[in-house]
C-alpha cells in the first residue's frame, strides 16, 4: 500500500450475530471483537463457522441491498461507524479470481473501484499504475484479464482493492483456488505488502501453515457461536491447536497421517498409445485457433496402483485425465483397453457407450456438482444401478451402503448442490463407484479430489482410495496435493510441455507440483 | 423483494398506472448488483449455448429450407432467455436486461446478423416483460409463463414473416407464426418455468424471491 | 465513407446507430435495386473496415449460407417466383452486414462507454452486462466441463429427440446453477468495490469525432440515395404492396 494516509481502521463488534435469510440457526451470534489499528487477524474455525459472513459484514455487504440477506445483530463498528461499502475504506479479496474481475482488461479493472467512489479521472489513472506497480503485475494496462494465470489474476483483484486505498483489508481465502505456484505468488506479494502498510488486517485461511507468517493473532469462531479463542499464534495452536485440527482445520503439526495399506500392484488395465491433444475450440469468430497441449503421449494405467498426474496448470493434466477416463477423443492417437477390460469391449475408450464406459471407468471431477443429474442424494447414487438393470433389493443394498461409508445416510433427501464442499465431494465420489458392477468400477479417474477439502474429508479420501487400490482397482488423479502425493501415490507422472513423464519414486517430494 | 408489498393492493386501471409510472422508475434505482449481475449472467450462459449451437443450426439451417415449419417447432428455445431472467430476479426490466446479453454474446461471438441481434434480444426481452407487468410482478405461475413465452415470440414471428418470407402467402405466414408461438410458450414459457423450479430447489436462487419455487 | 478513418477507429455508438438504422429503413423495401445498393455500398466498406482477412473468411460462410437458404425458401413457397426470392434475399444480405460489420469492428469495453457517455444507457446494466461478457470463455469451458461429466455417468442423447431434449436441458440446468454461482460472487465483488454507491466518474473517455458523424450522414445519404434510385427506375416493391 504504501500510501501516506493509509492509517490501519479500528474494528469492534459487540454482542455481534448473523443469520441467514430462511435458515433457523445463526451463522454466528455472540461475537465479541475488536481489532486495533494495524493489527494481522488470522480469523479460524470450522467450516460453516460464518467466517465469510463476518469479512462480508465488514465490508458492509450484507443486509437488504445485497446478495448476502439475513438478520444481524449486536453491534458493528469500524471506525466507529456502521460498515458500509460506499466509503471505500474497505478492500475485500475473496477466493475465486474468475469471479471477482469485472473488466476485460488490466488497467480498465483496477480503475473499476475508483471510477465507483468518483474519483476523478486524473486522479485515476496514476493511481491504477502505483497499485498494479505495487503487486507486481509484469504486463501493461492493456493486457487481457483472461489470459492471465490464476495468480496473476488474483494479483490484479489484490491491486484493484488497493488502488481504493483500503484501511482495513479483508481476504477470504485468497490463496485456496490457486495452484501451488499462484498461491505462492500471492502469498509472497501478501507479505511484502503488509511490511509496508499499516492497515488492518483480517484473513480466514483454512491452510494455516500458508499464512502463519503474516498475522499476530489468531481469533477461533465456533459455528453458531462467537470466539472461543483469541491470542497470539503459537499460544492459541498450542491450547486450541489439535481441536481445531479435529474441526478440519489444517493446523501446522497436526496434519492427518493416513496408514494405507501397500499397493497389491498389477496388470495394466489402460494404455494411452501416441495420444496427441488439443485445446478444444475456442468461441468466438476471432478465437485463436486450437494449440496442442499434448504431443505424443504414451503411458499405461495399471490395477491395483495410484497414479498421479502433476504438473503445473493449463500444462494438460486435466486433458490427459478426460482422454485416459474415455470422456473425449483424442486428437490423434488412442487409449484402449488392455487385459480384463479389454474383454469387455476392445475398442478404444472414447467409442465406448456412455452406459458402458460408466460401469468400467468412473470419473470424480474437480467441481462435484458438474456430475450430478438429479434432485436427490439417493438418487443420485440409485441413478447408476437402475440403468444398469439391477434388481431393487440390490440398489438398495448398495446405495445403503454406499451413504453408510461416505456418512451421507442423514443427508439422503437433501437436493445435491445444497451440500456443504466436503459433502459434495464425498457423494461425487460415492457417484463414481456407484456405477460399477462390484461396487466399484475398475478404473477412478479423479480430477483434484482433495482440493479445497478440510482434514477430515481428505483423511476419508485417502483411506477409500487406498481401500479401492487394495481391491486391486486402477487409481490414476491429477492433483497438485503434495500430501496426498506423499501418502498415496505408487506411479507419479510429471505433465507439462506437452509431454507425461515418469518421475522417479525417490525425488516426488521436493519437486514442485 | 420490495415489489409485492402495498402496490398490488390499489386495484383498477387507475392503480395500474400509477404502479407503471411510480413504481417502474423507483424499481429500477432499487436494483442491487446481484439483481442485475446475475440476470446478465443467466444471459451470457445461454447466450454461450446459443452461440454454441447456432453453429449447428448455421449448418443444419439449409435442411430446413424443404420445410420451414419444423424449424418453426424448434424456435422456441431461442426465447428462453427473456422469460427465464424474468422469472428468477423477479424485477421489473430483468428480462429485457437477460435477454438483451444473450443476444450481445452472439453480436460478440460473431454472428451474420452482428449487432442487430441486440435490437431482436431487446423486443424478445420486452415483450415477456410486458407479461409479466401486466401481472403487476406478482404472478409467476406456469400461466403466466407460458403467456411470456408466447409473447416473446411474438417478434420474431413477425420478424420472419416481414424478412426472411416476405414473398411468402399470408396463410404460410400465419401458420408459421403460430408454430414459432406455440414452440415458445412450451419451450421458453414452460420450460422455463420447469428450470426455474429446479434452480429453486437446487439453492442456487437464495438471494433473489424465486427462491421460494 | 470509403475514404474515412476505419471502421475499427469509429466509436462503437455511431456504428451502431448507423447499423440499426439501415437495417430498420431496408425493411419496408424488397426489391433487388433498393436492398442491392445498399449492400453493394457497405461491401465496397468491407476492405476499410479494419478486421483481419481470417475473421472475415469466418463469417463470410454463414453470411452466404443465410442469404442462399432465404433465397430458396422464399422461391419454394413464395409467391413471386425467383426475382422476388433474390430480392429477399439481398434485402436481408443488407440489413445484416452493416451490423455485421458494426459488431466485429468493436470492443464490447469501448461500446459500453460509447452507449453509456454518448446515448445516456443506465449506466450500471450496462456494466453489469460488460462484467457478464467477461466471463464468456469460463462458461463455454464449464459447458464442454458438464457436456463431459453426463458421459461419464453414463448419459449419451443418442438418436431419441426426446432425450436429446432432456439431456440438453439438464445441462443447461447445471450451467444455470453454475451461472448464478459465479453471478452472485461476481456481484459481491463489485459491490465491495462500492458499484452503485454514488455517482460514477469514468477513467475512459468514449470520444465523437467528426468521422463518427460522418458516418451517420453517410448511412442517411446511403439509404435516400438507395430509395430514391430504385423509384426512379420504377423497381420499388414495397412490403405488402
Amino acid at each position: 500500500m504504501a500510501v501516506p494516509n493509509a492509517r490501519g481502521a479500528r474494528v469492534e463488534l459487540s454482542g455481534w450475530g448473523w443469520k441467514h435469510a430462511g435458515r433457523a440457526a445463526h451463522a454466528l451470534r455472540g461475537v465479541d471483537l475488536v481489532v486495533e489499528p494495524g493489527e494481522r487477524v488470522l480469523l479460524l474455525g470450522a467450516s460453516g463457522a460464518g467466517k465469510s459472513t463476518l469479512l462480508h459484514a465488514l465490508a458492509g455487504l450484507t443486509g437488504p441491498d445485497s446478495a448476502i440477506g439475513g438478520d444481524q445483530e449486536g453491534m458493528l463498528r469500524v471506525d466507529g461507524e456502521p460498515a458500509s461499502r460506499g466509503r471505500g475504506g474497505v478492500g475485500l479479496v475473496a477466493q475465486d479470481p474468475e469471479a471477482q474481475l469485472v473488466m476485460a482488461r488490466a488497467g480498465d479493472d483496477v480503475a473499476f473501484g475508483l471510477e465507483n467512489l468518483g474519483v476523478a479521472r486524473g486522479e485515476i489513472w496514476p493511481r491504477v499504475e502505483r497499485a498494479l506497480a505495487e503487486v507486481g503485475f509484469p504486463y501493461g494496462l492493456r493486457h487481457s484479464t483472461g489470459a492471465l494465470s490464476g495468480g496473476e489474476k488474483q494479483r490484479l483483484v489484490i491491486a484493484g482493492a488497493l488502488a481504493m486505498r483500503p484501511r482495513l483489508l479483508l481476504l477470504d481465502e485468497p490463496t485456496a483456488n490457486l495452484d501451488p505456484v499462484g498461491a505462492a505468488l500471492v502469498r509472497d506479494l501478501l507479505a511484502r505488502l503488509l511490511v509496508e502498510s499499516e492497515a488492518t488486517l483480517v484473513l480466514v485461511e483454512h491452510r494455516v501453515a500458508d499464512v502463519m507468517d503474516l498475522v499476530d493473532r489468531v481469533v477461533v469462531v465456533e459455528p453458531g457461536g462467537g470466539v472461543i479463542a483469541d491470542g497470539a499464534p503459537a499460544k492459541v495452536f498450542a491450547e486450541h491447536g489439535r481441536s481445531l485440527a479435529e474441526q478440519g482445520v489444517w493446523v501446522p503439526g497436526e496434519e492427518p497421517a493416513p496408514n494405507p495399506s501397500p499397493a497389491p500392484g498389477g496388470a495394466p488395465v489402460l494404455a494411452a498409445e501416441g495420444v496427441i491433444a488439443r485445446t478444444p475450440f475456442q468461441l468466438g469468430v476471432r478465437a485463436a485457433p486450437a494449440r496442442t497441449v499434448l504431443e505424443d503421449v504414451d503411458l499405461t494405467v495399471s490395477a491395483g496402483t495410484v497414479t498421479a498426474l502433476t504438473g503445473p496448470n493449463g500444462a494438460g493434466k486435466s486433458t490427459l485425465l478426460t482422454l485416459l477416463a474415455g470422456l473425449s477423443k483424442p486428437h490423434r492417437g488412442r487409449v484402449v483397453p488392455c487385459g480384463p477390460l479389454a474383454e469387455v469391449d476392445r475398442r478404444p475408450l472414447a467409442r465406448w457407450p456412455a452406459r458402458r464406459l460408466a460401469r468400467h471407468v468412473g470419473t470424480v471431477f474437480q467441481h462435484a456438482e458438474d456430475q450430478f443429474v438429479t434432485a436427490e442424494v439417493r438418487d443420485e447414487l440409485r441413478f447408476a444401478p437402475l440403468r444398469a438393470g439391477l434388481g431393487e433389493a440390490e440398489i438398495e443394498s448398495r446405495v445403503g451402503e454406499l451413504m453408510e461409508r461416505l456418512r451421507l445416510t442423514h443427508l439422503a433427501h437433501v437436493h445435491p448442490y445444497t451440500l456443504s464442499g466436503g459433502e459434495k465431494r464425498r457423494l461425487s465420489v460415492a457417484t463414481a463407484l456407484s456405477s460399477g458392477p462390484a461396487h466399484a468400477p475398475d478404473v477412478l479417474a479423479l480430477d483434484e479430489p482433495t482440493f479445497g477439502q478440510d482434514t477430515r474429508t481428505w483423511a476419508e479420501l485417502v483411506e477409500l482410495l487406498a481401500d479401492l487400490r487394495t481391491q486391486g482397482r486402477a487409481i490414476t488423479m491429477a492433483t497438485h496435493d503434495r500430501l496426498l502425493l506423499r501418502n498415496l501415490t505408487d506411479v507419479r507422472v510429471r505433465v507439462a510441455d506437452g509431454r507425461a513423464v515418469p518421475v522417479a519414486a525417490g525425488r516426488a517430494d521436493e519437486e514442485d507440483v | 423483494m420490495g415489489i409485492d408489498t402495498d402496490l398490488g393492493r390499489t386495484g383498477g386501471l387507475r392503480g395500474f398506472l400509477g404502479r407503471i409510472k411510480d413504481g417502474i422508475l423507483a424499481e429500477f434505482k432499487a436494483w442491487r448488483t446481484v439483481d442485475i449481475v446475475v440476470a446478465a449472467v443467466i444471459g451470457a450462459a445461454v447466450g454461450v449455448v446459443f452461440w454454441l449451437w447456432g453453429v449447428v443450426w448455421t449448418i443444419t439451417g439449409p435442411l430446413f429450407v424443404l420445410f420451414p415449419p419444423a424449424q418453426a417447432i424448434l424456435y422456441g428455445v431461442w426465447l428462453l432467455p427473456g422469460v427465464l431472467g424474468g422469472l428468477i430476479i423477479r424485477r421489473s426490466g430483468a428480462a429485457v436486461l437477460t435477454s438483451i446479453t444473450a443476444a450481445s454474446v452472439s453480436a460478440l461471438l460473431g454472428s451474420q446478423w452482428g449487432i442487430t441481434v441486440v435490437l431482436e434480444g431487446a423486443m424478445q426481452g420486452l415483450l415477456p416483460e410486458l407479461v409479466f407487468l401486466l401481472f403487476l410482478y406478482r404472478r409467476w405461475g406456469m400461466g403466466v409463463a407460458a403467456l411470456a413465452g408466447a409473447a416473446a415470440a411474438i417478434s420474431p414471428a413477425i420478424r420472419d414473416a416481414v424478412v426472411y418470407y416476405a414473398t411468402w402467402p399470408l396463410s404460410h405466414q400465419l401458420v408459421y407464426g403460430v408454430l414459432v408461438l406455440i414452440s415458445s410458450a412450451l419451450i421458453a414459457g414452460v420450460g422455463g418455468r420447469l428450470l426455474t423450479t429446479a434452480l429453486a430447489r437446487s439453492g442456487a436462487l437464495a438471494p433473489f424471491p424465486s427462491a421460494k419455487g | 465513407m470509403s475514404t474515412g478513418p476505419r471502421l475499427t477507429g469509429l466509436n462503437p455508438a455511431a456504428k451502431l446507430i448507423a447499423a440499426l438504422g439501415i437495417g430498420i429503413a431496408l425493411v419496408p423495401a424488397v426489391d433487388v435495386v433498393t436492398g442491392g445498393i445498399v449492400l453493394a455500398a457497405v461491401l465496397l466498406c468491407v476492405p476499410f473496415s479494419g478486421v483481419d482477412r481470417r475473421t472475415l473468411l469466418i463469417l463470410t460462410g454463414p453470411f452466404l449460407l443465410m442469404g442462399l437458404s432465404s433465397a430458396t425458401v422464399n422461391y419454394l413457397y413464395g409467391e413471386q417466383g425467383l426475382e422476388g426470392a433474390i430480392g429477399v434475399a439481398v434485402r436481408l444480405l443488407a440489413i445484416a452486414l452493416p451490423g455485421l460489420l458494426a459488431a466485429i469492428t468493436s470492443d464490447p469495453t469501448d461500446m459500453a462507454d460509447g452507449l453509456v457517455q454518448r446515448l445516456k444507457v443506465p449506466e450500471r446494466p450496462a456494466m453489469g452486462v460488460l462484467a457478464a461478457l467477461r466471463l464468456i470463455p469460463l462458461l463455454a469451458d464449464q459447458w464442454r466441463t458438464i457436456t463431459l461429466a453426463r458421459r461419464a455417468r453414463g448419459l449419451e442423447a443418442g438418436y431419441n429427440p426426446l432425450s436429446v431434449v432432456r439431456l440438453f436441458f439438464g445441462r443447461l440446468f447445471a450451467l444455470l446453477v453454475r451461472s448464478i454461482r459465479i453471478g452472485t460472487l461476481l456481484a459481491t465483488a463489485m459491490d465491495a468495490r462500492a458499484f452503485g454507491t454514488g455517482p460514477r466518474t469514468h477513467a475512459r473517455v468514449s470520444r465523437w469525432r467528426a468521422a463518427d458523424t460522418l458516418l451517420l450522414i453517410g448511412a442517411a445519404l446511403l439509404l435516400v440515395v438507395a430509395y430514391t434510385t430504385s423509384a426512379r427506375l420504377g423497381t420499388l416493391v414495397l412490403l405488402f404492396s
